[in-house]
């Protein structure tokens, strides 16, 4: 056994040890501290809001779109016989955030926010309905 | 207060009780600390936190560690044998314990009169005008060490799982073989102070400001020693009883809540010993600048030299992974006993030179 060969990795090791105590540490204090989240990540959907109602016409294209089938729509006639979309359901147990529902919306009504505290107690509290998916102003 | 006893005062027996409390307690909080400050500095070392939570900076957290494991649901095996699975936990924690009644943790304090040195078993001779201590301190250092063997092996043997008994058998050949080579190792040490009391060994380690500690007239029994006491008690790279990935926890697989506590106390309070040993063998002991003309100075470097031997320690485990177990005992016995044999061997010669 070779003296150096044994000891100078060894000592070489403790160094960069010792170097990384004094560096800062990474660590996210999580929930006093938040992360910054991209202005692109794909997080809780949301449907945006025109003159105070949701601009979506119910095409039913996102529902057609979604590889997860995750997006339940039924149109509704309103007073100026305009379409709307009188239900509008996400299940975000099947969701896989994969965006395509905004992509294939025509009218720039569904988006992703970066909402990514997702977690519930009942299987119920998943499946998000319109009033939960309106964009919060 | 006139009460005598044995031609001694009551108050006598009150400061040497005191003592003894003080550093018994002052160890107990040592090793609560020791786990805190070891998650905290390994923590660091990967450029982590370490434990934030609980109070500031996780201040409280080896309290709160220790009334988690008080609260928890003690499990015996049912094929376990109850006694010797009891009584393992206790094995290895008393030794741990008890090792520190002949380390000087300090030189002679004057309280109400009387001189009181600053050793558990130790006490002033005012005819004699000298410290008595055990004056085969080390000897029975050793002997405690080894009894710590016995609570590892009895808990690998009682929980009757087969990952304990491995990492009992695995615990006692490491532990043996380790043994023999830090023992052989300090006896070069001896050679050189011709005592085995510590108190005489710091005492002939305080000239020259520090450059009559031993570590500098035996480097390499002193890096022998340091290294074959990590590995005696189980610490990283040499943790091999309690490998985890391939034992599970080893030994104390089986165990849980204060029982599972104790082996864990009796782990970082060995670690505390060897590194007290360790200071005193080779570091000079309480010895530092004034520290015979202020006696209150020798326990501050006492504990300063020990904290960073633990911190040493801690360093280590954060730096080396575990060795194999071939390696272990190919460095156990084919290079470290063979090397103590020759340090000794040389030292030998050395004093015969002199002399």
């Amino acid at each position: 056994m070779n003296p150096i060969k044994t000891f100078v990795p060894i000592i070489n090791g403790l160094k960069i040890t010792l170097g990384h105590m004094f560096k800062k540490p990474i660590t996210l204090q999580y929930p006093d501290e938040r992360p910054k989240v991209a202005t692109r990540f794909r997080g809780l959907h949301a449907l945006n809001v025109s003159h105070n109602k949701a601009k979506c016409v119910a095409c039913y294209l996102c529902p057609t779109v979604c590889p997860a089938k995750c997006i339940t729509v039924e149109a509704g006639e309103d007073a100026n016989h305009d379409k709307f979309a009188s239900v509008y359901e996400i299940d975000m147990l099947r969701c896989i955030f994969c965006g395509y529902c905004v992509e294939a919306c025509p009218v720039d009504a569904i988006k992703m926010t970066g909402e990514f505290e997702l977690a519930n107690y009942r299987r119920e509290d998943f499946v998000y309905s319109k009033e939960r998916l309106l964009e919060k102003k | 207060m006139d009460i005598v006893i044995l031609g001694l005062p009551m108050m006598y027996y009150i400061a040497m009780v005191a003592k003894v409390l003080v550093a018994f307690v002052f160890v107990l909080l040592t090793v609560a600390y020791a786990t805190y400050a070891e998650r905290k500095i390994i923590g660091h070392m990967q450029v982590r936190l370490g434990p934030m939570r609980t109070g500031w900076h996780g201040l409280l957290q080896p309290i709160a560690d220790g009334v988690k494991l008080f609260f928890k649901e003690e499990i015996v095996p049912s094929q376990a044998s109850t006694f010797a699975f009891l009584v393992a936990p206790l094995i290895a924690l008393i030794p741990a314990f008890i090792t520190f009644a002949v380390i000087p943790f300090g030189g002679v304090i004057e309280v109400a009169g009387y001189k009181i040195p600053l050793q558990i078993a130790a006490y002033f001779d005012t005819t004699a005008g000298k410290v008595f201590d055990v004056n085969v301190g080390v000897l029975y250092i050793l002997a405690m060490s080894s009894l710590g063997v016995y609570g590892i092996v009895l808990a690998g043997w009682a929980s009757n799982s087969k990952y304990s008994l491995l990492g009992g058998l695995r615990a006692s050949a490491q532990m043996i073989s380790y043994e023999l080579s830090a023992g052989l190792s300090i006896v070069a040490v001896f050679m050189l102070s011709g005592t085995l009391s510590m108190n005489e060994i710091v005492k002939l380690q305080s000239g020259l400001g520090g450059f009559e500690w031993y570590v500098f007239k035996q480097p390499l029994a002193f890096v022998m020693f340091f290294i074959c006491s990590i590995a005696e008690i189980n610490r990283t790279p040499f943790d091999l009883p309690e490998a985890e990935t391939e034992l599970v926890s080893g030994f104390c697989t089986e165990y849980s809540s204060m029982k599972y506590a104790m082996f864990f106390m009796a782990e970082y309070a060995n670690m505390v010993t060897v590194c007290a040993l360790t200071t005193t063998l080779f570091l000079g002991g309480w010895n530092g600048p004034l520290a015979t003309t202020i006696p209150l100075l020798g326990p501050v470097y006492f504990v300063a030299k020990v904290y960073f031997l633990i911190f040493f320690c801690m360093w280590l485990r954060a730096t080396v992974p575990r060795y194999r177990y071939d390696q272990l005992m190919h460095l156990g016995w084919k290079v470290f006993i063979p090397l103590a044999l020759l340090n000794i061997v040389v030292t030998g010669i050395w004093n015969f030179i002199i002399q």
